[in-house]
């Protein structure tokens, strides 16, 4: 049954890289090319970065000066921000688009995108993805919906303002907000795109993973960065459906008139004729998404970490089988907790404490990972480059974050603080900071792969440490003034005195955001001028064990010359005893008498 | 990449590398997967249905009374007869779709393309039954008054029977004209009129003294509550509107959720349907021109054959929520 289905399996044939003419459409727009997939991805990534960091930089500006006129507000808002002062509205469309454009944009189809991409082909050893052509079409259609969300800047009323998490009535009702009009149309359409990508690209990762590794990589010998992947795309293929779901029902409140999120709403005096909805019938449809996504944002970033700090610290990965079964159990755990969220929707108290239970049980799997990323440096031999620097922070927010998910995974503690900016803080780090340290540690880490050349080791320096003082400098004071009671989500806070001692705060913050956002124009130039200009990589710049470092530095389709290296122990043999070198690669035979590590 | 053979204990086993651990092609994985992905989505919205159902499960329209017609046939209800045929043409196509499957794994190039027509036709009776039930739905039965609050009040005579508005109604002679385009009120467009006003059902009810109202309440026995003359004299002053037959806004057979999720989830399926139908045609025509007899092999039989497979096991659900429970 099996044996007519595919050969691209077939290791010893070689004409899969055989040369098809390539022209510059086919090499660098309709790419097919796993390698060049990543590249596309990576770079749109950044640019939808640089859009949602310049939107939260805006946003700080408001709150440390709130009714000050500016001139930076004028010039960037245009007609929102009449004589230098923003628009309220107009602020709520920047929140909502900053969370959207960060959450799906940057951190799951920049990171995951970028990363399996480039990565699962050439680290299981396989010549491409499962299908090329999906790929292809997934990274399309993300490119579309990113479009689509940027466009809705420039519609008349404005882009959706209901909040990244999109609730009715405000995102139900055109009339309930100027960016509940067309600007909601767009995001949701935007969404429908962007979800199709990520199935599109999920389904890849996934059949690549499972069907195309190469001989001997067998599922405990794959580097946990594949391990990540893999599991990340599986909770993308079980949570995005439903929040399709979600979105198909709101569209059809929204121009169809059914009332599936909607119930007794009065309008400018006017009864409105839905009855019978519940919106938190979609918080919770929403949520059954919002939180798995969360782990979709975060586990590439854990998997690129454990990658980085393992070869950086030359030292095997402490608690290989623990690493894998706590990504698994964080997966498992994400989709039975998204009533966190919902502390105070007026959801069953009982509830609230099964999800509290449910919640608290992910801190075991991630206290694993955090110690065992520890542990794994713990006496090693640090080479501390920008990647690594910048994953051994991520294990600092991870950490630091991690814990204030404790405190707000409890419902009695969480009512107290919720829609505070000790929520915003939390986020940011745990997930937000964490995923975005992944993201550039990757970058750091694999830029000699993707672009041949080695990027500047000094900018880095001065990349990370900029970056690490301004994100504490941003988020840990915003624990203090959350607690304090400070909501979020607010255009100005001038009305309440019992606020006006936190706009010193408010204003250090803001400081520490622009100091922050600018040094990223560090990477930037470091990344765009290292493409160009960089010192030219060796073969195998970090002494790495997996299987990207053994094909050619230039880029070639099928990613081997000859046959696929077949592989012989795990990816984390490191300062291994009895070895001339203080790496293994994963495609060296065991010497004789040499026995693979019992991890 | 080199001569000498070292095995590693591993190369072999079911999750080594260098093998298909589910033995299934990357192409059948990707619909296996692509199936858990879209069962989810179903599942995301028979969640929201059994969500707003409970919600109203003291008032949620009785299925048995809702789906009851036949084509040609006029006589006495025949509730789940029509559905049952449905449901029946369907699971059949799938039967024909294995045979499909199987006549293609012994390469019969006549006997593939004959079940994929025979499934095609299956799966086009299907959406075409499913039009029909759509019809019928939306024109509705017997009519019913909607008050304030959005309840629907239906009417039954003195043994419990059904009546219709028009058993009781006559039309009064107004001059009433739809705010229409074709009546020159281009600038707004409000949909053809009701039959009957709410004053001319008032009249009618008011002078038939064996009429009752039924509301959509669920009583003890598990039928709807009706009111005694008396008490039906007083709740017909709560009407607002009549309501005849069901749509996203109004549903002459109580809660217009029970017709937002019927239209949107049988809708759903049946564009799955509709979309296996095409997808069916296609690889119909690719066995005709001997595509995959060349290829040597039906996979892609196989693959379209699992998401018909699936396709059915959701109408399965559907059925069993909007039908049966």
């Amino acid at each position: 049954m099996s044996e007519h289905a595919n050969n691209m399996h077939d290791h010893d044939h070689d004409d899969h890289g055989h040369h098809h003419k390539e022209t510059f459409i086919t090499k660098y727009i309709f790419s097919q090319d796993h390698k060049m997939i990543a590249k596309q991805y990576l770079i749109t990534g950044i640019i939808m970065g640089i859009i949602g960091i310049g939107m939260s930089l805006l946003m700080r500006l408001q709150i440390a000066y709130p009714g000050e006129p500016s001139a930076i507000m004028e010039f960037f808002l245009g007609r929102w921000a009449e004589d230098g002062i923003m628009d309220p509205n107009i602020y709520l469309a920047l929140v909502t688009i900053h969370g959207t454009i960060m959450v799906f944009f940057v951190l799951t189809a920049g990171l995951s995108g970028t990363f399996s991409n480039l990565l699962i082909p050439l680290q299981i050893g396989a010549r491409d993805m499962a299908s090329g052509f999906l790929n292809m079409i997934s990274y399309w259609l993300f490119f579309t919906s990113s479009v689509i969300m940027v466009a809705s800047f420039f519609v008349a009323k404005g882009p959706a303002a209901a909040g990244w998490t999109v609730y009715p009535p405000l995102s139900a009702l055109e009339e309930a907000q100027g960016g509940s009009g067309l600007g909601m149309t767009l995001w949701l359409v935007s969404m429908a795109i962007f979800i199709a990508s990520s199935l599109l690209g999920s389904l890849n990762y996934i059949v690549t993973v499972l069907n195309l590794r190469t001989k001997g990589m067998s599922m405990t010998r794959l580097p946990l960065t594949i391990w990540a992947f893999f599991v990340t795309a599986i909770i993308g293929v079980v949570s995005f459906p439903v929040l399709l779901s979600a979105a198909l029902l709101l569209i059809m409140d929204r121009s169809f008139g059914t009332s599936f999120f909607l119930s007794d709403i009065f309008l400018k005096g006017e009864v409105l004729h839905y009855q019978g909805g519940s919106p938190v019938l979609f918080e919770h449809l929403f949520w059954f998404l919002g939180h798995p996504e969360v782990y979709i944002v975060l586990l590439p970033a854990l998997g690129i970490t454990s990658e980085i700090i393992s070869t950086n610290s030359r030292k095997p990965i402490f608690g290989y089988r623990a690493m894998v079964a706590s990504i698994l159990a964080i997966a498992f755990l994400s989709t039975i907790v998204w009533g966190h969220h919902m502390f105070i929707s007026g959801m069953n108290p009982f509830l609230g404490s099964v999800f509290t239970f449910t919640t608290l049980l992910i801190a075991i799997p991630s206290a694993v990972k955090a110690f065992n990323y520890i542990t794994t440096l713990w006496k090693g031999n640090l080479q501390m480059n920008p990647g690594m620097l910048f994953s051994i922070g991520l294990v600092s927010t991870f950490i630091t974050g991690g814990l204030t998910g404790i405190i707000l995974g409890d419902s009695a503690l969480d009512i107290n603080v919720h829609d505070t900016y000790f929520v915003v803080a939390h986020f940011h780090l745990v997930m937000g900071i964490s995923a975005l340290y992944g993201l550039f540690a990757g970058v750091y880490h694999w830029f000699p792969k993707m672009f041949g050349r080695m990027m500047n080791k000094n900018m880095g320096y001065v990349h990370f440490w900029t970056t690490a003082i301004a994100a504490y400098g941003v988020f840990f004071p915003m624990h203090f003034i959350g607690m304090a009671g400070l909501p979020r989500r607010y255009y100005e806070n001038t009305a309440f005195p019992l606020f006006d001692d936190l706009q010193d705060v408010n204003v250090i913050i803001t400081m520490f955001a622009i100091f922050g956002g600018l040094f990223q124009l560090v990477f930037l130039f470091n990344f765009v001028h290292s493409i160009f200009y960089g010192k030219r990589t060796v073969q195998n710049p970090w002494r790495s064990n997996t299987l990207e470092w053994t094909a050619p530095i230039e880029h070639m389709h099928g990613n081997w010359p000859g046959a696929i290296p077949h592989v012989y122990r795990w990816a984390y043999d490191y300062s291994k005893p009895g070895h001339d070198q203080d790496f293994v690669p994963q495609n060296i035979p065991l010497k004789d008498g040499e026995e693979e590590l019992q991890h | 990449m080199d001569s000498t053979a070292i095995t590693t204990g591993t190369e072999e086993k079911t999750w080594g590398g260098g093998n298909q651990p589910f033995k299934a092609s990357y192409g059948k994985m990707m619909m296996w997967f692509f199936i858990m992905s879209d069962a989810l989505t179903f599942s995301g919205f028979l969640a929201a249905y059994g969500f707003s159902r409970f919600k109203f499960i003291e008032s949620w329209p009785i299925a048995d009374e809702v789906f009851t017609h036949i084509p040609f046939y006029h006589g006495d209800p025949q509730p789940m007869i029509y559905v049952a045929f449905m449901t029946f043409i369907l699971i059949m196509s799938s039967v024909t779709m294995v045979l499909a499957v199987d006549a293609g794994h012994k390469m019969q190039q006549n006997k593939v393309a004959w079940y994929m027509f025979l499934t095609i036709i299956g799966g086009a009776i299907f959406v075409g039954s499913q039009a029909w039930e759509w019809a019928t739905f939306i024109k509705g039965d017997f009519g019913a008054v909607e008050t304030r609050g959005g309840q629907i009040l239906q009417f039954v005579d003195n043994e419990g029977k059904r009546v219709a508005l028009a058993d009781f109604t006559t039309a009064s002679e107004t001059e009433r004209t739809a705010h229409e385009r074709k009546n020159g009120l281009w600038f707004r467009d409000e949909g053809t009129l009701p039959t009957y006003t709410m004053a001319d059902v008032k009249a009618g009810f008011l002078a038939n003294d064996d009429v009752l109202i039924r509301t959509q309440v669920i009583n003890e026995e598990g039928e709807k509550t009706v009111l005694t003359r008396a008490e039906s004299m007083k709740k017909i002053e709560e009407g607002v509107m009549t309501v005849e037959g069901a749509n996203l806004v109004h549903n002459e057979y109580g809660s217009r959720l029970f017709a937002d999720f019927f239209f949107f989830i049988t809708g759903f399926h049946g564009f799955h349907v509709f979309s296996g139908v095409l997808i069916n045609l296609i690889i119909f025509f690719n066995v005709i021109i001997g595509t995959y007899e060349k290829r040597g092999h039906y996979e892609m039989v196989e693959k379209v054959g699992l998401y018909w497979h699936f396709v059915d096991l959701v109408w399965v659900f559907v059925f069993t929520f909007f039908y049966l429970v």
